[in-house]
């Protein structure tokens, strides 16, 4: 299963998503990632900068993956009873 | 109400300075996240799936216009234009930055307001009853035993770093509105055989993962000396409260492994040890904040006549409006349950509409439920139909208070990092069968549901009638049935019914549940509450599984 | 500031040589430096004249022997473990004015509330900011309550 990599900005909380050479807003920018990902998580643990990054499973292509957990689903369209508020790439339907 | 002087606006802004220097080093990396965090969260700032959240401090819930109108600005700049009202009497807002954090910090400094101690294994914001001052059944207002309780407790060298956090909720009445069972420390005023006022005095109330009602540790503690005593409590708990295991660090446990009279004898040897430090605040400045508290300005020519011509009026006034001690005066409640809303949010468009009605109607108040409504605690009767239809225009007239769609309800999966399960569609759902017919619900009468996205228990849902909490079944959200739980003077725990249910199944669940209550109710009156503690679960549990 | 040693906060701590931590001092009186008992041995009957308390230990095992005490450490392995914070009231309620010195995982966050409750000296694992540790002594001008230090809660300011 494919995996992405998550987290949150230090300096804004923004939800990230990593799309192979920078952080992006919408999940429909992230690249699946192999080994390198664990690597990244290390890197990035250790400079303090992004909070709680990490990789998640997710289902479907590129450009339209989709996390498997709900609470994954929910971090990446927003909060589902408030679909005024969603993120845009993902809808919240999918929640 | 109480208004800063110099002393308290000083250490609110020397707080908010040390807040923004230590957020300063975070920024440049002068600390890690893990240093960091409990720096935050004592300054009530979480991260949360979307963004940082922010509980602001709303204490024993009582704020004015000037302070409502602040919380509106800021949703507006710093958030995404509203707030969530919670069961202890704050408000959070969910979309919050750090590098515009302290920025929020003066904004609120400038109107007596904080996020201090809003989180962390401190004493938390002291909560209390919302018809304080107002209500006809209390023997003196509880606020000003709050608002020294909240002095004492902020910022408090000794006890900042606690096993867990401590929640303390003080009330003056028989009637319980503020779950004092529930909570670390609960306090009643009340007057011993002599006539003089004192508390009696819970311990060891929660609810969470392993729920538990208050014991008594000492039925009269006098006014004089109830802060001592606090102080010898917590630090019993903070030398003794378990901290191996996160999940049994809360006071109850340890009252509970101790066993009530164990705890108790080590409490009253520690306060033995305490008392004659002259840890209590003198009588001079009991007097001082007490006046804080003095009635309003009452019209005393007001009446006592309302006119209930137009049917919705009356049907509000029915509902969710209460007696108040001043003749010719009411309590109203604000209803933060519309249809198809969120339970405890508001807009900042309808935050302003309410402290322009405080100022207009209310003597400048506002007070905040642990039901997540609002209230207004003193409106004139004269007053009451041209402020329930400005209520109305903003959709703030709900007449729902304690009814099926008045749900109490946590955040969930929706935001929240710890959660199971989603809670605000399901309380949603919920009310969607029964919200287009107000007449329905109050022949079902008064039902208290309360919904929880994990076992924490945000949502208060081993209090519940019907209680309902969410759980992960094999990754899917799945929803377990409790009933017989109250947070009032009566106080219950919830247990659970039967197995867990999906979304639509706790949905329909309620439905059945209403169904038989109302064919097996004794009589129109009897609540559910009554005809379940009267008739046990077996019929409700054949109801939903049978 | 009040009775501190200004020297240990104006200049920089010097990085500490060896596995010393550098000692942040608050007393006039010179450093206490031997052996410092485990508290189970000290009450054991051993002739010292400075012990060590544990978090989970009594510190009121220790109101008998004051007297010959100069120096009390309280460890803190972990910055979230605040039972020190009680150990070291309950020696200054009981009367105790020799050093009290706090170990460990001591955080520049911290150390105003350790100071308020009676704690005089500081060996943190890991070296502090002296610029930070003043600006955070310095912070607050009123407290709310008693506590160790003696300072005046505000209400006793209200009320002259
Ligand atoms: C969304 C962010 C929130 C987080 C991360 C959070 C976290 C927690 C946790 C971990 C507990 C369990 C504590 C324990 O048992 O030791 C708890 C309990 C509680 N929370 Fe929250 N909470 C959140 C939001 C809320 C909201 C919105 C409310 C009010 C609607 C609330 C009210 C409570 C109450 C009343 C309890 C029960 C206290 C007790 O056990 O006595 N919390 N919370
Ligand atoms: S009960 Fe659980 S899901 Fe709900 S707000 Fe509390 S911690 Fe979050």
């Amino acid at each position: 299963m494919p995996r992405i990599l998550t987290g949150n900005r230090l300096e804004t909380g923004d939800v990230l998503w990593w799309n192979g050479s920078d952080w992006s807003t919408q999940i429909k920018d992230a690249v699946a990632l192999g080994e390198e990902g664990d690597a990244l998580v290390a890197r990035l643990v250790a400079e303090e900068r992004i909070n709680d990054p990490v990789l998640v499973d997710v289902t479907g292509e590129p450009g339209a993956y989709v996390p498997t957990t709900t609470r994954e689903r929910v971090r990446a369209s927003g909060p589902s009873v408030r679909a005024d508020l969603a993120r845009g790439s993902l809808s919240t339907e999918v929640i | 109400m109480y208004r800063y002087d110099q002393y308290d606006q000083a250490i609110v802004d020397a707080r908010v300075a040390e807040f923004k220097e230590q957020v300063g080093r975070r920024l440049r990396n002068e600390i890690t996240e893990d240093q960091f965090k409990p720096l935050r969260l004592m300054n009530g700032l979480y991260l949360q799936l979307h963004a940082y959240m922010l509980r602001v401090a709303i204490p024993y819930g009582t704020l004015s216009g000037t302070q409502m109108r602040m919380l509106a600005h800021i949703a507006r700049k710093y958030d995404r234009d509203y707030g969530h009202f919670t069961t202890r009497q704050n408000i959070q807002y969910n979309w919050i930055k750090l590098e515009q954090f302290s920025d929020l910090l003066d904004d609120l400094s400038k109107v007596e307001m904080h996020a201090f101690q809003t989180s962390g294994n401190c004493i938390r914001n002291i909560s209390s009853d919302q018809f304080a001052g107002a209500a006809a059944d209390e023997l003196a207002d509880p606020r000003p035993y709050a608002e020294l309780l909240r002095q004492w407790s902020t910022l408090h060298p000794e006890f900042s770093f606690l096993p867990r956090k401590f929640k303390i909720a003080v009330i003056a009445s028989d009637t319980d509105r503020a779950a004092i069972q529930l909570h670390d420390i609960g306090l009643q005023l009340r007057k011993n055989d002599a006539g003089d006022l004192g508390f009696r005095v819970y311990v060891g109330g929660g609810m969470g993962r392993t729920p538990i009602i208050g014991k008594i540790v000492r039925d009269f503690i006098p006014v004089g000396q109830f802060l001592s005593y606090s102080e010898g409590i917590l630090r019993v708990y903070n030398r003794y409260g378990r901290r191996d295991n996160i999940y049994k660090a809360r006071i109850k446990i340890l009252v509970t492994e101790l066993g009530i009279e164990e705890f108790t004898r080590q409490v009253e040897a520690e306060w033995a040890q305490l008392e004659p430090l002259g840890l209590d605040a003198p009588q001079a400045e009991y007097d001082r904040i007490i006046a804080q508290f003095s009635d309003p300005e009452y019209d005393l020519t007001a009446t006592d006549t309302l006119d209930l011509s137009d049917p919705d009026f009356a049907m509000w006034v029915a509902q969710n409006v209460h007696a108040h001690k001043q003749p010719g005066y009411a309590i109203a409640t604000i209803s933060l349950k519309p249809k198809r809303g969120i339970p405890g949010d508001a807009s900042s468009a309808q935050i302003d509409v309410i402290a322009d009605l405080a100022e207009k109607y209310a003597h400048d108040e506002i007070r905040v439920t642990h039901s997540q409504n609002l209230v207004l605690a003193h409106v004139r009767k004269a007053d009451l139909y041209a402020l329930w239809q400005a209520l109305d225009a903003a959709d703030l007239a709900t007449p729902n208070l304690d009814l099926v769609t008045d749900i109490i309800v946590c955040p969930g999966m929706d935001y929240c990092t710890l959660a199971n399960a989603r809670s605000i569609p399901i309380a949603q759902n919920i009310a969607a069968k029964f919200e287009n017919n107000v007449a329905e619900q109050r022949d079902i009468g008064e039902l208290k549901i309360k919904v929880s996205g994990c076992i924490n228990g945000c949502g208060h849902h081993h209090a519940g009638h019907i209680g309902i909490l969410g759980v992960d079944k094999k990754g899917e959200e799945a929803y377990q049935l409790l009933l017989g739980g109250s947070g009032a003077e009566d106080a219950s725990l919830a247990k659970i019914l039967g197995p867990g249910l999906d979304e639509n199944g706790i949905v329909a669940a309620v439905d059945k549940l209403i169904a038989f209550y109302r064919t097996a109710r004794s009589a129109p009156e009897e609540r559910f509450l009554d005809t379940y503690r009267r008739l046990g679960p077996a019929p409700f549990k054949e109801a939903v599984y049978g | 500031m009040d009775n501190q040693d200004q020297s240990a906060v104006a200049g920089a701590p010097s990085p500490a040589l060896d596995d010393t931590p550098a000692l942040l001092r608050f007393r006039d009186d010179a450093p206490f430096e031997s052996p410092i008992a485990p508290l189970a041995d000290f009450l054991g009957g051993g002739n010292f004249a400075a012990v060590r308390v544990d978090p989970g230990e009594n510190a009121r095992d220790l109101i008998p022997h004051l007297g010959r005490l100069k120096l009390i450490e309280v460890a803190f392995p972990k910055f979230r473990d605040g039972r020190g914070y009680s150990s070291a009231n309950i020696l200054r309620e009981a009367g105790f004015t020799g050093e009290i010195r706090a170990v460990g995982d001591v955080l520049v966050d911290q150390i105003g509330f350790m100071r308020r409750v009676g704690f005089d000296s500081f060996a943190p694992d890991a070296p502090l900011d002296p610029g930070v540790v003043q600006a955070t002594l310095d912070r607050y001008p009123y407290v709310y309550m008693k506590s160790a230090d003696g300072k005046t809660p505000v209400w006793a300011l209200r009320h002259g």
